[in-house]
């Protein structure tokens, strides 16, 4: 695995729910932002739900879309942790 | 350059009453306060709420005065949640009981932002000039305890930037995941106030440095987001997201706001959602429109390479300072009106500072 140690279970973090928005698209709402999200980014925080460890998380987008790679996941994942949307911990 | 399309508005400040059991000395909300016979009903809120949502809006912010103050709290919390917004209650957390948390947390709300006033019990109760710093750290359990993550917001001036060390370390043993410290923005009460809140440019350095240690103490912790004094900055801070562009706020009475500090505008005509749906106030009202984009300004403005980041700073500021709210904030070092916070600054000393007059809270 590329950039995240085994086995990293993210999760949401507290505060933080994700909605769709019909004028939008998908989104995650924190206590003081809306991050609008990418198809691909929705995708993988479908899978974040606090017991999927990454490895689980790149196989279940493997069922759902070609080509999904663990690197590219976890640059995401990674993204999202700066951006307070998700915690990385355990 | 065309201006680009409005788009719909992400999030609006409920202001549900000016009611408060604190009398803050910065208060930024209006001289005079909404009576609580004027204030709107819980149908006209519960209106209001599903035209935000269908505007667009997916945060909402319950806040006043104090939110906790009208018993509809959780029927408005209940029916915003039920749109599929994101529920924020901003409070100064009196009468916010274990139970209250629990039911809140029950019909929807999704955060709770507490204000602190200090870390020393003494000074806290005297900045909010009653004794509720005992109940704030109680309120701070209840939230936790239902399970909610909780912000910390404190208001940062003269009588207590000396403590922000202590008052980061209280908050995190609360259980805070976010806190924002605040330097005080002046409008309203607070710049009645402006001399007695002003700091000291030794005490926001040694702020500065205090703030680097604790980010450094509470690495991995809670998010610290520190909000710097504008006065003492070359540039200014910008005004939010731009004017209209992302939120909105409505007062007690009705009233829509581009930013909850535009009262202060008297230039501007007043938009009241009892008389024009909120859909046509955020897209087709003068008050919305005046300052969206960049064609309303001047030089230095017009030309500066930072106009599509600070959008020429805090227009409420620019029109308390100049009574102009097209001119350049006078914050920013460019501004030709400088001096008007050069002045301002110049008044701050080391001796003791003038004393603050409490808030007048809204008359029974």
């Amino acid at each position: 695995m590329t950039g995240l140690p085994e086995p990293t279970v993210p999760r949401l973090r507290p505060g933080v729910r994700l909605t769709s928005d019909p004028a939008r698209g998908e989104l995650a709402l924190l206590p003081e932002r809306v991050v609008v999200l990418n198809d691909t980014a929705a995708a993988v925080l479908a899978h974040c739900d606090g017991t999927a460890s990454v490895t689980r998380i790149v196989e279940r987008l493997g069922q759902d879309y070609d080509g999904v790679r663990t690197e590219d996941v976890c640059e995401l994942l990674l993204r999202l942790a700066e951006r307070r949307v998700v915690d990385l911990d355990g | 350059m065309a201006e680009p399309a409005v788009a719909a508005p992400l999030g609006m400040l409920i202001e549900l009453t000016h009611r408060c059991p604190l009398h803050c000395p910065y208060c930024s909300n209006p001289l005079e306060l909404a009576a609580r016979s004027a204030e709107l009903s819980r149908e006209q809120w519960l209106d209001i709420l599903t035209q935000a949502r269908e505007l667009g809006v997916v945060q909402m912010h319950f806040s006043g005065g104090e939110p906790l103050a009208r018993p509809d709290l959780p029927d408005l919390v209940g029916h915003a949640r039920q749109l599929g917004a994101y529920v924020n209650l901003v409070t100064s957390g009196v009468g916010l009981t274990a139970e209250r948390a629990r039911d809140l947390a029950e019909r929807g709300v999704d955060h709770v932002q507490l204000s602190l006033q200090d870390a020393d019990p003494e000074s806290g109760d005297r900045i909010a000039g009653a004794r509720v710093h005992a109940a704030k750290l109680k309120a701070a359990e209840a939230v936790t305890a239902a399970g909610l993550p909780l912000t910390v917001n404190v208001v940062l001036h003269r009588g207590n930037i000396d403590r922000v060390e202590r008052i980061v370390d209280l908050a995190v043993s609360l259980g805070a995941d976010r806190i924002e410290l605040a330097n005080t923005q002046y409008y309203g009460w607070g710049l009645r106030n402006r001399a007695a809140l002003m700091p000291t440019a030794g005490q926001l350095a040694a702020a500065r440095d205090a703030v680097r240690r604790v980010r450094e103490r509470h690495a991995g912790g809670p998010d610290l987001v520190y909000v710097a004094a504008d006065y003492y900055d070359d540039r200014p801070k910008p005004c939010m997201d731009g004017w209209g562009s992302t939120q909105l706020t409505v007062t007690p009475t009705g009233d829509v706001l581009p930013c909850p500090a535009a009262y202060a505008i008297t230039t501007l005509p007043t938009e009241n959602v009892l008389r024009s749906p909120l859909a046509e106030i955020w897209y087709a009202s003068r008050a919305f429109n005046a300052y969206r984009g960049t064609g309303w300004m001047r030089d230095p403005c017009r030309t500066c390479p930072e106009r599509h980041t600070d959008h020429g700073g805090c227009r409420c500021q620019a029109f308390q300072l100049t009574g102009d709210a097209a001119a350049t904030d006078p914050a920013c070092g460019l501004s030709p009106h400088r001096n008007l916070v050069d002045a301002a600054l110049a008044e701050v000393t080391d001796g003791p500072a003038p004393a603050f007059v409490p808030r007048v809270p809204v008359a029974p």
